[in-house]
């Protein structure tokens, strides 16, 4: 099974709370982090929640080159691919 | 010397969420002193606590702060954002690096550890929230209310026990004669989980009584340990002409004097630090023990210590000499909250010329020598008042605050 960027967006929602400006959260997958006020502790209780649920692992390193959730969902697919391969 | 006066309060606690409905109970000595409801307390030895009720953290701060903020610095950033809109100030329209913020904290963050630490053990190191990080961390509140409102001035965090309220204001005044020409200071205390409860509990000095009226009787014969509640209150500090030039609407008072002093280790014979902390306090402010219109007692309601601040006060002033209070019989012990809180409510005295009473405290013994204000406020014409708190293993603080004059010159020396 493959994340899909709404599923992202509910799972940073969960973890880091909702954006703080509407104008962002409309378009949310290709809005950057910075943006929509994300910072790297943000990404980083995401991605232990994506863990958790997804059974996939994305290195700190890699989490922090993504810029926005639709980076992120990418990020976890290859991550997920990689572990099978 | 430069001046500091206090242009916005924001206070919470049990008895009131926010300044007004706060100050309606405590002039009315109506309590917010009950048995816990968080967790089941029937177990404990103690179940009182002076819970703040109502509060909806969604309602006040934005989602993003909410998995991030234990409750404590939840309600310091109401407290602040209050603080700041009761004086008028828009922290956008002024420059970041003139914005200081000095918070006291006691506790930390119980209740959000409290959680983190049972998913670590129930579910594994994996489900704990990275925000355990700093959300415990004492410096916490400071940090939130700095990033919130853009004060990139200098800040800090203040750890000396249930004195850390006063010792913030104190501070506070002194980053603001260093050149600060704002900061939003004070404390904010909570820690009514399970953890946090246990904690208070080993402390040694909670009421155990079951009676919320008859439990937290500061100075009274029977007191018998104090209940804690929680809230506490900020206050924006301001050098007087920076308050002035900016149009400040409301002037609430000068934080004219403070000091700070530790107690000698046990044993050594040598006196509490409070008489020459409250000295200290009066000659930093210029002002002569019979200037005093009102003491706000630390009143922690256990008679040993009941006994010895009475007496300090009796060294200082003479027997019954100036009216004493302790408004947090109703609010319960809010830990750092409590000085700031104190200084809160002297302010309003001042204000509306009235005292508060020390609710539920019937009959005090005559050998303290006191003139406790009970039952009902009391009429009075406050132009200074002094705040007194200590905290465990040692700390003594007093704040001297005084009705606004802007020719007064006694400390322009």
């Amino acid at each position: 099974m493959n994340i899909t960027v709404d599923e992202i967006r509910r799972i940073i929602i969960a973890s880091a709370g909702a954006p703080e400006s509407a104008s962002a959260e409309a378009d949310f997958a290709d809005t950057s982090f910075d943006e929509l006020g994300y910072e790297s502790l943000a990404l980083m209780e995401t991605a232990s929640a994506i863990e958790r649920e997804f059974g996939v692992s994305v290195p700190d390193e890699l989490l922090f080159e993504a810029r926005t959730p639709r980076d992120l969902a990418e990020l976890v697919r290859s991550a997920k691919e990689a572990a099978a391969a | 010397m430069t001046r500091t006066v206090v242009t916005g309060i924001g206070a919470l606690a049990a008895n009131g969420l926010g300044t007004q409905e706060y100050w309606a109970a405590t002039r009315e000595g109506r309590h917010g002193l009950g048995a816990l409801t968080r967790f089941d307390v029937a177990k404990y030895p103690a179940t009182l606590a002076g819970e703040i009720r109502g509060f909806e953290a969604a309602d006040h701060l934005p989602d993003r702060l909410l998995p991030q903020t234990d409750v404590s610095t939840r309600y310091a950033l109401v407290a602040a954002g209050w603080a700041l809109e009761d004086a008028k100030v828009d922290p956008a329209s002024l420059v970041d690096y003139d914005m200081g913020v000095v918070t006291a904290n006691a506790l930390g963050g119980f209740e959000f550890t409290h959680r983190e630490f049972h998913k670590l053990w129930t579910e594994g190191p994996q489900t704990v929230s990275v925000y355990e990080s700093f959300a415990w961390f004492y410096a916490v509140n400071a940090g939130q209310i700095s990033i919130r409102h853009g004060m990139r001035g200098p800040s800090s965090a203040l750890v000396t026990e249930q004195a850390g309220g006063l010792d913030a204001l104190g501070h506070a005044r002194r980053t603001v004669r260093r050149g600060t020409p704002l900061v939003v200071a004070g404390g904010v205390d909570s820690a009514l989980d399970p953890w946090g409860w246990a904690s208070q509990i080993a402390g040694g000095r909670l009421c155990t009584g079951t009676d919320p009226d008859r439990a937290y009787l500061p100075f009274d014969r029977d007191a018998d340990g104090y209940v804690p509640g929680e809230g506490g209150a900020l206050l924006v500090l301001e050098d007087a002409e920076a308050a002035l030039r900016r149009g400040a609407p409301d002037i609430l008072g000068e934080i004219a004097g403070y000091a700070s002093g530790f107690d000698p280790a046990p044993g050594s014979g040598r006196p509490p630090a409070l008489r020459r902390t409250i000295e200290a306090a009066l000659a930093d402010a210029g002002v002569t023990a019979g200037q005093v219109d009102v003491v706000f007692a630390d009143a922690v309601g256990v008679p040993e210590l009941d006994r010895a601040e009475a007496a300090a006060l009796g060294e200082v002033f003479g027997p019954g000499a100036v009216p004493v209070t302790a408004p947090k019989a109703a609010s319960g012990r809010t830990y750092a909250g409590g000085g700031s809180l104190d200084v809160a409510t002297a302010l309003l005295s001042i204000r509306d010329g009235v005292i508060p009473p020390t609710a539920g405290t019937r009959e005090v013994p005559a050998e303290y020598g006191i003139d406790l204000v009970r039952d009902r406020a009391r009429e009075a014409n406050v132009r200074t008042a002094l705040v007194v708190a200590r905290g465990l293993w040692g700390f003594n603080s007093a704040v001297v605050v005084r009705a606004w004059a802007p020719d007064a010159t006694n400390d322009l020396s």
